[in-house]
């Protein structure tokens, strides 16, 4: 067989392999390169008193705590507004919506949410959050603004779980008489939980990694709170990768920059593998 | 049919309500933000003047007598994002290939994960390894005086686009019809014939949405290129520190007032042109590759 292939055709052939292989190898040593890097650089710099304190010039510490706690609080409270919004946008999408149109306008600006960069999230949620609702820079301004950015995750990862549900499962239940409501209330939604799960993994992940839309939403201070703190205004407090860029950037302090940079890697992880198991038990 | 009594019939209605809000809201935050930017970015344009805002090419916003020209930016963004494609698109899209269409099962069931992580990770964490790394390197290799330039932030945003190209493409390539390429064997083009002159082709809208996606991600990325572009509102050059529409807005909005922070949201609604024209292509080749 073989020989019966030209030679033009054969040094097509191994010219677009190499081309491939090269092209395959690149973004393997890349991964590998950023990776080994940040892990080489960072993961000698975390120690628990680095986890355990807060900023403080008197005591010559530098601690990310304060940071940690903030990324938590901003995660927690983006989750319990966008999750009944979204969750509930995308019930109306599958289950109620019987105008076409409208159901097409309702996805179009889904998509368009989902395309619009976080800098301009940054931007409007600082001007209307921050500055006109008088919440000031502050977690809860920036959790806000999340909202609006996530929203369209949990939309699609919902939607797509929703579709999966045998419409059997929906006729038996109005069958037995069920409101529409009660059917999705006790039929729909919990054979649909892991598509919400993955869509709730993935929006932490652009959470976690979410850094311009929370510059000047959220702030840049360093101070621990409390979780009631964090719900008040005016209270400014930087997630992890802020103080990450802020370390720096501003302050040419890399050593505790790799260190969050290390630790954002170790949660991009465990969100990925998170997601991954999800993902699969979704597809079952 | 169904009798739906008292309490039990306004429960429903009042969910089916609650759930259409929900909907609405979507279409509604993006009306907000639409006319958010415009009713920001306006008064400066109409202050500085549509063209001497848009073709003006020196930005000097704390000068004494301060120039709003955001032409620097523009052309910044543009070269910046075609860079990134330039290097990102053919490297994503030979990886996508080789995953989708010649690695063993094995082997991309270990890499698949691993470009879902390259997609996970944080931007300022590129940015980082950029700043620490890539501008040292591009530095020393071209006898500059500072590597933190246009080709470092190219470099960067290739390396960030990476992971969405090879995704969406790959997914492209797996959903080409296998009577397409069995017909292509069987009339004997060999393996790498048939991926590259029939499914290629065939998956070429798919492939098309990857790119525009890329340009996307591209276009809105600020806070990675901010640590590696140098920031200084040059007119752009391939080694010449530069700042982009999205940095621009980043880099001063925390020091601005007046006409200046008005020119910074006049600066968000040109980017926000940028992606709405981005996102009517991406949403055309979205339809396109449903048909």
């Amino acid at each position: 067989m073989e020989e019966t292939i030209s030679f033009g055709r054969r040094v097509y052939a191994a010219a677009l392999r190499a081309a491939m292989y090269l092209a395959m190898g690149l973004t393997c040593a890349l991964l590998l390169g950023v990776i080994g890097y940040i892990f080489y650089r960072g993961l000698g710099h975390i120690s628990w008193e680095l986890l355990s304190t807060s900023p403080s010039a008197l005591r010559g510490t530098v601690g990310i705590l304060p940071n940690l706690l903030n990324t938590l609080y901003i995660v927690v409270m983006t989750l319990i507004l966008v999750l009944p919004l979204g969750v509930g946008a995308a019930i109306y999408l599958t289950e109620y919506a019987a105008n076409k149109c409208l159901v097409r306008v309702i996805e179009f600006a889904t998509e368009t949410l989902s395309g619009i960069p976080s800098i301009i999230y940054g931007l409007v949620g600082m001007l209307f959050f921050a500055e006109f609702c008088r919440l000031k820079s502050s977690l809860l301004a920036g959790a806000l603004t999340l909202v609006i950015m996530t929203m369209p995750t949990i939309i699609r990862t919902t939607q797509e779980s929703l579709k999966t549900v045998p419409q059997s499962y929906r006729e038996g239940a109005l069958g037995l008489g069920a409101g529409k409501w009660h059917m999705i209330r006790t039929v729909v939604l919990p054979s649909s939980v892991d598509g919400i799960v993955t869509g709730c993994i993935l929006a932490v992940g652009r959470i976690v990694g979410e850094s311009a839309a929370l510059l000047y939403t959220a702030g840049m201070a360093h101070v621990l709170m409390s979780p009631v703190q964090a719900l008040l205004p005016n209270n400014q407090g930087a997630t992890l990768t802020v103080a990450m860029y802020v370390y720096a950037k501003e302050r040419g302090n890399f050593d505790v920059a790799f260190a969050i940079a290390a630790i954002l890697l170790l949660l991009t992880f465990l969100i990925n593998f998170a997601a991954n198991r999800a993902g699969k038990k979704l597809k079952k | 049919m169904q009798k739906k009594t008292g309490i039990f019939a306004w429960v429903e209605r009042v969910m089916r309500g609650l759930f259409l809000v929900c909907g609405l809201a979507a279409i509604g935050f993006v009306l907000f933000i639409t006319g958010y930017l415009i009713a920001a970015g306006l008064p400066a344009i109409r202050e500085i003047g549509l063209i001497p805002f848009l073709t003006g090419s020196v930005w000097a916003s704390t000068a004494a007598e301060p120039q709003y020209g955001i032409l620097p930016f523009i052309l910044t963004s543009v070269y910046g994002t075609f860079g990134a494609i330039v290097i990102g698109v053919p490297v994503g899209l030979l990886t996508a290939i080789f995953l989708g269409k010649m690695a063993p099962p094995k082997v991309r069931g270990l890499l698949r994960p691993a470009v879902d992580l390259l997609a996970g990770i944080p931007s300022v964490v590129y940015g980082l390894v950029g700043m620490m790394v890539l501008v040292p390197f591009v530095r020393e290799a071209f006898g500059l005086p500072d590597g933190a330039n246009l080709f470092s932030a190219i470099i960067v945003l290739a390396v960030m686009i990476l992971p969405t190209v090879i995704s969406v493409s790959e997914t492209a390539l797996q959903a080409v019809p296998r009577e397409y390429e069995e017909a292509s064997l069987a009339l004997g083009a060999t393996k790498i014939e048939t991926v590259f002159k029939v499914t290629v082709p065939a998956a070429s809208s798919g492939i098309a949405t990857a790119v525009v996606m890329g340009i996307g991600r591209a276009v809105g990325e600020a806070m990675a290129i901010m640590m590696v572009s140098g920031n200084v509102a040059n007119m752009p050059g391939l080694f010449t520190s530069v700042r982009f529409l999205t940095t621009a807005v980043a880099s001063e909005m925390s020091y601005s007032s007046g006409l200046q922070r008005q020119a910074l949201f006049s600066i968000a609604l040109v980017l926000f042109g940028f992606i709405m024209v981005i996102n009517l292509v991406l949403n055309a080749l979205l339809k396109k590759n449903r048909k």
